[in-house]
């Protein structure tokens, strides 16, 4: 099958970042209150995600693996991004000042989010090229976004109903992403993607 | 001043416990956790992580400009965690491998970056220590505990020991992702649900106390 179209399906669906492969659950449970802030904070994790993706792939391949210092991707990743979300910021807050006010409360917090560094590494182990780790970032922002926005309107719907007192906030909405997590569960083997 | 030094130790174990009372670290609280000796193995990678940047940056707050301080803290702390993850791959290359990915995301985790924010850059150094010893053994236990649970359900074995033949009847949805969000859910509601019970319990006390005084005055007048 054409390996793009195994990326894709595999980013958003089978292998989805947050509800199987639990990375980015810090902003999957802090920003799911509501439909339109979870879709703001997907938007933004896309966008940071296909240039993170990029800029790590150029930087691994190009300096990192050229000069034999791969012992420091972590560090190298992680300043890559807080630099690359810094500049987006001040970019779009220039440009774009109707943007800024969509996704600037989400940017600072994405350097923390750990499925942009969790994409960066992932595409060096499975020696991703370019397009591949594009498709990748682009598509686990998707997958990201898919599972945000599918939470946060089940937690609007959870609220205004009975909840027993211990199980409000956190441990009913972990509950609630456990139910999604069994629903994607029946996406695994879709394809044959494992 | 000795109570208030085990205040801050023992804030981060139960009080203040960062994975069931402040819900930080997320991540590696549901991946690694589906056998016991993951969770152990990743709370003590966390709580080295977690002292040796609290001491730093609590030497280094006053050099630190304000402006840089977040990314000067993420390079600190990716450092402790490149220690970490070259000391696990040559000494424990098994556990290296079941952790994976999450290892290097150590640097990501947001309760060394909060408690680096909120507590060493404001701190003295023994201090820092302390709470940072405190949060990562509260983290070890929470992650131990929830490990215990999904390993015990899910594959009928107590750190990587068979119960008799309970292996043959486990719950395999218990060491999938669903059965992680599943387990963590309920141990926080129960959890949540404890800290309930001693609340009202210490309020019922002081209450009594309270009274007690009044009679007390009372008997007096």
């Amino acid at each position: 099958m054409n390996p793009y179209f195994v990326i894709i399906i595999g980013a958003i669906f089978v292998n989805n970042f947050v509800l199987n492969q639990f990375l980015g659950i810090c902003p999957f449970l802090g920003v799911s209150k509501k439909t339109n802030t979870a879709l703001g904070m997907g938007f933004a994790v896309i966008f940071v995600m296909s240039i993170a993706s990029v800029f790590t792939y150029l930087v691994n391949e190009f300096v990192l693996v050229k000069f034999g210092l791969e012992y420091m991707k972590t560090i190298a990743f992680i300043l890559i991004i807080a630099a690359l979300v810094q500049s987006v910021e001040i970019v779009i807050k220039k440009f774009s000042p109707s943007l800024y006010s969509a996704l600037g409360v989400y940017l600072p917090l994405i350097t923390t989010n750990c499925a942009v560094l969790g994409v960066a590494l992932l595409n060096v182990e499975k020696a991703y090229n370019l397009v591949q780790s594009f498709l990748n970032g682009v598509f686990a922002g998707v997958g990201f976004t898919l599972a945000i926005v599918l939470l946060a309107g089940v937690r609007e719907r959870i609220v205004p109903k009975n909840v027993p007192e211990s199980f409000r906030g956190f441990p009913i909405t972990l509950i609630a992403a456990a139910i999604l997590s069994m629903a994607f569960s029946a996406f695994s083997g879709m394809f044959g993607i494992v | 001043m000795r109570k208030d030094k085990l205040n801050i130790l023992t804030n981060g174990i139960v009080k203040s416990n960062p994975t069931f009372r402040l819900v930080l670290g997320t991540c590696p609280t549901l991946a690694v956790t589906t056998q016991a000796i993951n969770g152990l193995a990743m709370g003590a990678a966390v709580t080295f992580v977690l002292l040796c940047s609290n001491v730093m940056i609590s030497l280094l707050k006053r050099v630190i400009p304000d402006r840089v301080r977040i990314p000067a803290f993420v390079v600190i702390i990716a450092t402790f965690v490149t220690v970490v993850q070259m000391v696990m791959r040559k000494f424990l290359p098994s556990l290296y491998e079941a952790l994976g990915v999450f290892l290097p995301l150590i640097v990501v985790n947001c309760i060394i970056l909060a408690r680096a924010e909120a507590f060493a850059s404001c701190n003295p150094v023994a201090d820092s220590a302390l709470d940072g010893l405190g949060m990562g053994l509260g983290f070890t236990c929470s992650l131990t505990l929830i490990g215990i649970v999904r390993e015990f359900l899910g594959a009928g074995s107590f750190f990587g020991l068979p119960i008799g033949s309970l292996g043959n009847v486990s719950m395999t949805i218990f060491i999938l992702p669903a059965g992680g969000f599943l387990v963590y859910g309920t141990l926080m509601a129960l959890v949540n649900f404890l800290m309930r019970l001693s609340e009202n319990r210490k309020f019922e006390a002081e209450k009594k106390t309270l009274l007690k005084k009044d009679e007390t005055k009372e008997v007096g007048a």
